[in-house]
């Protein structure tokens, strides 16, 4: 039978995990949304324009989810906050799997001194609370996107490297590891066509729940304030902004930005769980 | 020394590497990064150059980095984790002044989750496939999702602002209390006074609650896992057939070998519970360590900041241990 083509093998294994399905359909359409909201014409009101709209009231159909002490629409801002967690996310979890990941492969097969001093740091670095981690460095780093980016880099590495090296080591006993071994394979070329594909998958199922939990990360980094300066729309900051009202029950300040890092984070989770039943399909039966 | 205690020590030893490691790539990114704490307690703007240099030269700072690490660490071997810039005391001292009230939210959050992530995780394990069990797993990947510091906000606004059951932070609120252990719930139960107990374990509920749900989660996925797995084994399919009742079965049977990875993914979950720490004690004014981490490192307390990654990693290897020790409990093939 003819190869099926690429995509209609995508469509198809959506069709039939509907947690990734869903997962994908809301990650898509919050990029999608985001993105746009980033031209003005796309948002209802400026989201940073300062009194474009009345101070402190609640939602209604002019603004359906109310506005702030600036007088800016909350909505607005809501659909166009997430682009620094999705920047940070997005950036962070490439450059960790990818540092990560090779500095595993060549811990795991050099072994020797390099190997247990490589692995006692990582394991040190992952022992520590991450979200403690994430904040003392994004301190020391200052405030911003790339400060954020740096930090959350730093807190994942150590889970792909311990991914990767598992792998390598498992990977290095096997027979055809040594048949190609003998026939005179680099090391490089063991890692590049053996080791590598195999830790794909495992790469793949982890990355997809690192960022719905970067999310979070993200968006506690700026609540504490070490996201993006103000006005720009961020959703971490608007609920420390909300912080400030809750006392005269300004309840949709926080409410929405809230909802909005829900839904994004349960979003990559969904597709982690599906990801997760795809390239482990004993998984699904016991539905863990 | 044999069996147990050569094994406890074994641990400990072990975690030493570990601690050096956290605490060089902190001590050295502090130095290398920009900011002092200098600065920060002289109040940061007008203050002439000179009076700077003097002020890092008497704390030592402008010494060579190296030659300042090795001075530190002979410090820490003499217990000496040096003094808090901020406050002028030793920094053990400001630890353990700010250590009950995090332990006493850790201590409540975790029973929250316990309780919470144990039953829902049974349930949905003892109904698989029907329609509470997808209701309980939602609630459960949900509860990955919300953010810490929202889910807290959210619940001031409801239960605190709205509804004014509960107040909105603090750990006490009128009531004077007279502070022996630095737990409040002891100090209240010594002092036998109704009023200011029922006022403590007010402040208590939120924050508890808050970080209780953020911890549930995992704990209810791995429960009903376990769970289901036990149940599917050969003694449990016995002890229905010799006709007990499905309580027994489930309670007498299953749940004691389910409780084993239940307890590992405990010890796990105290390393999240930490980080979590940190955005409830911001959100609730809770006077914690881990605010007072944040604290620190906003005016760049260079000692504070130290000693409390140092003292957090230790706390959490212990704890760690003792978990691993509690599986000799449990599971009595477990020998040390």
């Amino acid at each position: 039978m003819a190869e099926r083509p690429r995509w209609r093998r995508i469509l198809h294994s959506l069709r039939r995990h509907p947690l990734l399905s869903i997962g994908v359909f809301i990650v898509v359409g919050i990029i999608l949304v985001t993105v746009l909201a980033q031209y003005e014409w796309f948002t209802p009101y400026s989201p940073t324009m300062y009194r474009d709209a009345p101070r402190l009231e609640g939602p209604s159909c002019a603004h359906w989810m109310g506005t702030d002490h600036l007088q800016r629409d909350v909505f607005s801002r809501v659909i166009s906050g997430g682009i620094a967690s999705l920047i940070v996310a997005f950036t962070a979890v490439a450059i960790s799997i990818s540092v990560g990941a090779v500095v595993g492969w060549i811990s795991g097969f050099s072994g020797g001194w390099l190997d247990r001093g490589l692995s006692l740091t990582m394991d040190a670095l992952y022992s520590f609370p991450s979200m403690i981690l994430a904040i003392v460095l994004v301190a020391l780093f200052g405030a911003g996107l790339q400060p954020m980016i740096w930090s959350v880099t730093i807190v994942y590495i150590p889970t792909y490297f311990r991914v990767a090296r598992a792998e390598v080591l498992r990977v290095r006993e096997t027979t055809y590891v040594e048949a190609a071994r003998a026939i005179g394979a680099s090391n490089t070329r063991i890692v590049a066509r053996h080791v590598a594909p195999n830790t794909v998958n495992a790469l793949m199922a982890v990355s997809s729940f690192n960022l719905a939990d970067a999310i979070l990360t993200v968006a506690a980094l700026s609540f504490l304030g070490y996201g993006l300066k103000p006005p720009a729309p961020d959703w971490g900051f608007d609920i420390q902004n909300g912080q400030k009202f809750l006392q005269s029950g300004s309840w949709w300040l926080i409410t929405f930005p809230g909802l909005a890092i829900i839904t994004l984070s349960l979003g990559f989770g969904l597709i982690g769980e599906g990801v997760s039943d795809l390239v482990n399909p004993k998984r699904k039966r016991k539905k863990v | 020394m044999g069996g147990l205690p050569r094994y406890i020590v074994q641990r400990l030893l072990l975690t030493i590497p570990m601690l050096f490691i956290l605490l060089t790539i902190v001590f050295i990114l502090l130095r290398v990064m920009p900011g002092n704490p200098v600065l920060a307690l002289l109040g940061g703007r007008n203050v002439s150059p000179q009076v700077i240099a003097d002020a890092l030269h008497r704390y030592g700072f402008d010494r060579p980095i190296h030659v300042q690490y090795v001075q530190y660490i002979g410090q820490i071997l003499r217990g000496d984790f040096g003094n808090s810039i901020n406050s002028g005391r030793p920094v053990l001292q400001d630890l353990f002044l700010k250590l009950p009230a995090t332990l006493e939210l850790a201590f409540f959050s975790m029973l929250i989750a316990g309780i919470l992530g144990l039953t829902t995780g049974l349930l949905a394990a003892t109904r698989a496939d029907r329609p509470i069990d997808h209701g309980i797993r939602f609630f459960h990947i949900g509860s990955f999702a919300i953010p810490l510091f929202w889910l807290g906000l959210m619940l001031q606004i409801i239960f605190a602002v709205k509804l004014h059951w509960l107040p909105v932070a603090q750990r006490i609120g009128r009531e004077t209390i007279q502070s022996v252990t630095g737990f409040y719930i002891i100090d209240s139960l010594l002092m036998k006074d109704p009023k200011v107990i029922v006022d403590v374990l007010r402040h208590l509920v939120l924050p508890a609650v808050t970080l209780g749900i953020a911890q549930t989660g995992l704990l209810g996925r791995i429960s009903r896992a376990s769970m289901l797995e036990v149940l599917d084994m050969d003694y449990i399919t016995t002890a229905r057939s010799k006709g007990l009742r499905e309580r027994t079965v489930i309670l007498g049977h299953a749940l004691r070998n389910a409780l084993i990875p239940i307890v590992t993914v405990f010890g796990l979950e105290f390393a999240i519970l930490m980080g979590g720490a940190v955005l409830t004690e911001t959100v609730f004014s809770w006077p914690g360590i881990a605010s007072f981490l944040v604290n620190s490192i906003g005016s760049r307390d260079y000692y504070a900041i130290q000693g409390t990654v140092v003292f957090i990693a230790l706390f959490i290897s212990v704890i760690n241990l003792i978990v691993d020790l509690l599986y000799s409990f449990i599971d009595p093939r477990v020998r040390y």
